[in-house]
């Protein structure tokens, strides 16, 4: 885990942060230290968080640049130049139909962050939303919730995605609701956790003597004191979500062709491996670096935001 | 002891129940005719008609349901629209394909994953410990699928080591017991087949068992660090135990409890992955008849196989739960 790395780091820097005593003493007029202030300085100095993040930047840059950085179209086929190996022409080769790999990585980027961005606030919408009413009110309305919860979580997460979208009809829309479906207990559990430990603190009771209502509660006070856990959890969601995308569009459930989904060109180039292995080494490895980016990153943060999750 | 596992089986009624009704409203939940939806748009009224009758879609859904549940318990499975054979028969021996598969996957897991996390937090820091943190790592973040191909590719297909799809030679097929190949080899007492058959196994296991690998890996090894620094490790060495001694008899027992938990959760992900490897492999698990039966819109077939995959699962946690208490008596419940 990278929580030991950042042990062997802790070990040869000082446990208090020189900089943030600093920092504390020179600058007593303004807000100082927040948590947040501290998590950045925190990350920056995990050289596990710093590379997860060049990676994910690195990708999005290279989503938002496609148009710039390639100058042929995802799905402009030319069957004269079909499978041809990387060259100064094609950087990472061409596919069966002769589409340019680069160019269909590069907009595959795109697809894969919308996929990542819309499943994770899926998921954290409602699950945040259904962790809060089940912690927060209790009873018999926690105990519905929580067991919708193990039911979702019984089945293995893929597996599931897989029978919605046997449901739903194979698209990438589709794919999406799924893994945003599967990802709502998990939210939910964290959320739902730790409201129950935040109910009982004192200033949420005075907030309650105060006459405050149940929803400023919630949204103004346990909210925003239980962000922690769920952006570590949003930050893997991310990867992960990617990753089952990747593999219902590998199964053919999820993104169809000609989206330049990284999954959906593994499939369509399987054949080919032999013939052509560059038309499916650049997609798989695509999809590990963009995956492994968001690990690191998650990792760093449970660190950064967490100290008693550290081992 | 036994009020523990009373309750705990008590609490698996709500899950079981839910199950159901989740795999239940697989079939109902098709946007519009489910039953034009199942035999595709070319299908004559009379056919949409014959389906919904002979699959019950006309009667309420409560008495449906009721069908279902009762049919279950009685071991029914329900009919397979594409092959019409009952799938209570059908379904076993792919079962047993997946659990062996999956047995393989989860021991290469926990030999190698076991091990590895062990020599890490002994060397800790050492060139050894580096590079397998950073292997686990990478394990973690990839592709199941893109894993499976590229060892199909360099191993089966460019080296010619290890067969690329398949359970067995099928121009030479096994006489099943057990449907457990490896099993059933040792049975016939036929040595060269087991080899075979092994060879079989080994690239979708490994490919199966990378993700758990590196987890279980992680964990071991931080869990073992913790251990190494208690009182009692320090005793152990003060008695003047060998190294080896104090980590696999001593430490080993302690850090264990983490590193089931892993196991179990890792399963249920092995499970999952086993879809993927097996629609690779060729092998003739479960994961590859619920593929293929959403290709056929085969929803009986869809609905027993989740379900069934999703049963295989809450039954292994089960056990991992009971074998926490066997292995630390200090837990309690």
């Amino acid at each position: 885990m990278s929580a030991e790395k950042n042990n062997k780091q802790g070990q040869k820097l000082p446990l208090t942060n020189p900089a943030t005593l600093d920092s504390h003493s020179d600058e007593d007029d303004i807000e100082e230290t927040s948590p947040w202030k501290d998590t950045c300085k925190y990350l920056q100095k995990n050289r596990f968080a710093i590379t997860g993040c060049l990676i994910i930047l690195f990708f999005v840059l290279f989503g938002f640049l496609a148009p710039l950085l390639t100058s042929y179209s995802y799905q402009g086929q030319d069957l004269a130049n079909r499978l041809q190996p990387p060259s100064s022409e094609h950087w990472f080769g061409t596919d069966d139909v002769g589409r340019d790999i680069f160019t269909r990585i590069a907009y595959g980027a795109r697809v894969s962050m919308q996929v990542g961005f819309f499943a994770v606030t899926g998921a954290l919408v409602f699950g945040t939303l259904l962790g809060m009413i089940a912690g927060y009110f209790g009873r018999w309305i926690d105990t519905i919730i929580s067991r919708i919860f193990d039911i979702v979580l019984a089945f293995p997460s893929i597996l599931l995605a897989i029978a919605i979208v046997a449901i739903l009809g194979a698209s990438l829309q589709n794919a999406l609701i799924a893994i945003a479906i599967i990802n709502i207990p998990i939210f939910g559990r964290i959320v739902r956790s730790k409201v129950i430990s935040l109910r009982e603190e004192e200033f949420i009771m005075a907030a309650r003597a105060q006459g405050m209502k149940n929803g400023r509660i919630i949204f103004h006070h346990i909210l925003p004191n239980s962000a922690a856990p769920i952006i570590v959890q949003a930050t893997l969601g991310f990867g992960t979500a990617i990753l089952d995308a990747a593999a219902l569009g590998f199964l053919g459930l999820g993104a169809q062709p000609p989206t330049p989904e990284w999954g959906a060109m593994l499939a369509a180039s399987r054949d080919f491996i032999q013939l052509a292995p560059w038309t499916l080494i650049f997609p798989g490895i695509s999809i590990m670096l963009v995956v492994l980016g968001f690990n690191l990153i998650g990792d760093g943060l449970r660190d950064a935001l967490d100290p008693k999750m550290k081992n | 002891m036994t009020a523990y596992i009373i309750r705990r089986l008590l609490h698996l009624i709500p899950v079981l129940i839910g199950m159901t009704l989740i795999t239940f409203s697989i079939v109902h939940l098709i946007p519009g005719n489910p039953a034009q939806t199942i035999l595709g748009e070319a299908a004559t009224q009379e056919a949409v008609k014959n389906l919904e009758e002979s699959m019950g879609l006309n009667e309420p859904y409560i008495k449906q349901y009721g069908i279902y549940v009762t049919d279950l318990l009685k071991g029914d499975l329900g009919t397979s629209l594409r092959t019409k054979a009952a799938i209570t028969k059908e379904i076993w021996p792919h079962i047993a394909a997946t659990f062996e598969l999956t047995f393989f996957a989860m021991l290469f897991a926990i030999f190698i994953g076991v091990n590895a996390g062990i020599i890490s937090a002994w060397k800790q820091n050492s060139w050894f410990d580096f590079l397998a943190m950073l292997f686990a790592l990478v394990g973690v973040s990839i592709p199941v699928f893109w894993l499976a191909l590229m060892e199909q590719w360099v191993f089966a297909q460019e080296l010619g080591w290890f067969p690329a799809y398949g359970r067995e030679n099928s121009r030479d097929p096994i006489a099943a017991i057990t449907q457990f190949y490896v099993l059933d080899a040792f049975i016939h007492l036929d040595f060269p087949r087991i080899f075979t058959i092994l060879k079989h196994l080994l690239l979708p296991s490994i490919a199966l068992g990378t993700i758990p690998m590196a987890i279980i890996a992680r964990m071991t090894r931080s869990s073992m660090l913790e251990v190494m620094q208690s009182d009692y490790i320090r005793t152990v060495r003060a008695k003047g135990a060998g190294q080896f001694l104090v980590i696999y008899k001593h430490a080993l027992k302690n850090a264990t409890i983490p590193i089931l938990t892993v196991i179990g959760l890792q399963t249920g992900v092995l499970l999952g992955g086993a879809i993927l490897t097996e629609t690779i492999f060729s092998w003739p698990g479960i994961g590859r008849y619920v593929f293929e039966a959403i290709n056929y819109r085969d929803y009986p077939v869809i609905q027993s196989g989740v379900l069934v995959i999703a049963f295989l699962f809450v039954i292994i946690n089960l056990i991992i739960d009971i074998l926490y208490t066997y292995i630390d008596p200090r837990i309690k419940y």
